[in-house]
């Protein structure tokens, strides 16, 4: 079962009592701050449009109060859209009828909350089920699904404690657990690693990806973190008081962020871990003298260990079919791992 | 020209017309109605009457042992089985064994209806804001309104007996269960109901899977208080001919017998400090895993 990608596609929210009336005023370019000031509404997200990648990681990052959370609840509808539409199959889930729009969160999606939102009155086991029991799964079938993830997640041993007995690393992989147990198509993570350690927020970003590799869900992932967003995304979009002011892969918006906002966000980046061999790659090789060889994909931190571990200087790329396509040199690559002086 | 000191009351003539009016509609709804009214609530006296019985034809130390084992399960406290069984074997000695049976019966029974009807309601208040903003009044009333008011209609309709009692005393009473029900639901965790709705649970899969379970400490504490408010009104509803305790404390007024009253206040504290030890303990158990513990 593969699963597919979404389509957000000209979504507005507008929170009030009147929203539909203001969509065509925000549309001509009214601003958050008048729209609040003089008509009393909140303008929550303005003319979105991402196409989100269908067995990938989508990321959607933002500072505080930018609308993350207020987009990602619209792929399941937790929160009506004003206008607007979200696509998944060729459905839009906010035509959906209540009992269409149940089914759909129930076979399609699953979510992780940042605050993990278990249910504090039961055990590990019994939040993991939960998906399946609403699903109206048999308990027996439900709970044998439940304990293959709660030991992929790393917590066996744990199934019959309850949420409050555990650290915040710990409930947050039960929450994982809830949803990979659902086995739906999208897996929806808002800031679901934020509230933690950065320790074992690491843990956990890795976790994600190692089960993303076998899985390959389409996942929302909401952060406000940058070096959250690089690692995990393989599409990033940026919003910014409701408007998504740049989309693209990790490299794209490190490389060229599209205004000052971003610039000021890319800035402590760690490039090294962000910028691929290919992008800034010589397209001639160097003889074949050269031994170290590199992948496009390789990021340039390895390509600099690669190279100073050997005390060499230069190295060819070759790509997955085999052809030498490039090379690169050392100081070419410290460079580019260097945060430019900004203009 | 008005005059300042006389209050512009209603003409004495409207007023006794009025008062008549009410009255004699009222006798009249009586006459109509009075037993279909009966009729209606003749299973609730039945099951009343057979309760009593069994409690008063159980052998007092079979009684006895089913207490202490109740108290055990409620409240896992050795002290508290003891304290129990002390007090009733004290209260068997000094002639109240019956009396107390009857109480207990009565209590019983009212908590029971008072939960029957109570949480429903409550889910319903919990619900609606229009429902809640109607029914809070009225549960404000029957708090507050004294008994002795309701009992005039109570004993018009239904006249004299354990019926009328039982209604009077769970007019009284079932206020607690109602609002706790209500604010329990309301105070659930927005943030593990959200996480229901996204896992595609319905209104129904919620209220049973998060609502109640999440308030169930709450609406606990609502039937505590709804138990301490039946025993407090056992006097009342022994006014309108309920036997037991009550009815001992109403005889020891009537004729200024001092260590009667207290003798018969004591066993209805002591049931009261019993019940309420015990549901007390009883609630924080399913209190704790409760709380949410972010971090
Ligand atoms: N129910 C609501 N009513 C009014 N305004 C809201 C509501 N929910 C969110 N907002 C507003 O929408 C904006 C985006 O909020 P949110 O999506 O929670 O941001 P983020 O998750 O990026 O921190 C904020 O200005 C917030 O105050
Ligand atoms: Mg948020």
């Amino acid at each position: 079962m593969a699963s597919h990608g979404i389509e957000v596609k000209d979504l507005f929210k507008i929170f009030g009592p009147n929203g539909e009336k203001y969509v065509e005023a925000v549309k001509n370019g009214m601003s958050k701050t008048e729209l609040n000031e003089q008509h009393g509404h909140v303008l929550g997200l303005k003319d979105i449009n991402i196409s989100m990648p269908a067995g990938k990681i989508q990321v959607v990052m933002g500072l505080s109060g930018s609308g993350k959370s207020t987009l990602i609840r619209h792929i399941n509808r937790l929160i009506e859209p004003t206008a607007g539409a979200v696509l998944y199959e060729g459905d839009d889930v906010c035509q959906m009828s209540k009992s269409e729009l149940l089914e759909f969160r129930r076979h399609k999606t699953a979510m992780v909350f940042q605050k993990f939102a278990l249910l504090p009155h039961r055990t590990v086991i019994e939040n993991t089920v939960y998906g399946l029991e609403i699903q109206g799964v048999d308990k027996g079938e439900a709970s044998k699904r439940a304990r293959r993830w709660i030991d992929r997640v790393g917590l066996d041993g744990f199934e019959n404690h309850y949420p409050n007995q555990l650290s915040g690393g710990m409930q947050q992989r039960v929450g994982l657990a809830r949803a990979l147990t659902n086995d739906a198509d999208i897996l929806l993570m808002d800031e679901a690693f934020s509230a933690l350690d950065p320790l074992i927020r690491s843990d956990m970003q890795a976790v994600l990806l190692d089960i993303q590799a076998e899985l390959q869900k389409t996942i929302v992932f909401i952060t406000h973190d940058l070096d959250e967003a690089l690692r995990l995304g393989d599409q990033i979009a940026i919003l910014r008081d409701g408007e998504v002011i740049q989309q693209g892969s990790g490299q794209e918006i490190v490389l060229n962020p599209a205004d000052g906002y971003i610039t000021d966000f890319v800035k402590e980046v760690n490039r090294g871990r962000v910028i691929s061999v290919g992008t800034i790659m010589a397209d001639t090789p160097f003889d074949s003298s050269i031994n170290i060889e590199l992948l496009p994909d390789d990021k340039l931190e390895i390509a600099a260990k690669a190279m100073t571990e050997q005390e060499e200087t230069r190295a060819n790329v070759r790509d997955s079919t085999g052809k030498l396509v490039g090379s690169l040199r050392l100081k070419d690559t410290i460079s580019a791992m260097v945060t430019p002086e900004s203009p | 020209m008005w005059d300042w000191n006389e209050f512009p009351e209603i003409s004495r003539t409207d007023l006794r017309d009025l008062k008549k009016g009410l009255d004699s509609a009222f006798k009249d709804f009586t006459r109509a109605w009075g037993d279909t009214i009966e009729g209606f609530f003749n299973p609730l006296l039945k099951f009343l009457v057979w309760f009593e019985k069994l409690l008063i034809s159980t052998p007092w130390p079979v009684m006895m042992l089913i207490i202490a084992v109740l108290v055990w399960l409620g409240s896992r406290s050795w002290p508290l089985v003891v304290g129990a069984l002390v007090s009733l074997w004290l209260v068997g000695y000094l002639g109240m064994w019956e009396n107390t049976m009857y109480t207990l019966a009565l209590i019983s029974v009212a908590t029971l209806v008072c939960i029957i009807i109570g949480i429903p309601f409550g889910i319903w208040m919990a619900k609606s804001n229009r429902v809640q903003a109607i029914v809070t009044p009225i549960l404000d009333i029957m708090q507050t309104i004294p008994a002795f008011v309701y009992l005039i209609p109570i004993m018009l309709l239904l006249g004299i007996g354990k019926v009328p009692g039982l209604i009077a005393v769970c007019i009284y009473a079932i206020p607690p269960v109602v609002r706790l029900t209500n604010l329990g639901i309301r105070l659930v965790d927005k943030d593990v109901l959200e996480a229901a709705d996204a896992f595609g649970a319905s209104p129904h899969q919620k209220l049973w899977t998060v609502q109640m379970p999440l308030a169930l400490p709450n609406i606990f504490a609502g039937i505590n208080q709804t138990i301490m408010m039946a025993l407090a009104m056992v006097v009342v509803a022994a006014l309108i001919g309920v036997r037991g305790l009550g009815l001992e404390v109403l005889k020891a007024v009537n004729n200024q017998y001092i260590t009667l009253g207290f003798m018969n206040g004591m066993a209805i504290v002591a049931i009261a400090i019993i019940f309420d030890r015990v549901s007390q303990k009883y609630g924080k158990r399913l209190q704790k895993h409760s709380e949410v513990i972010h971090g």
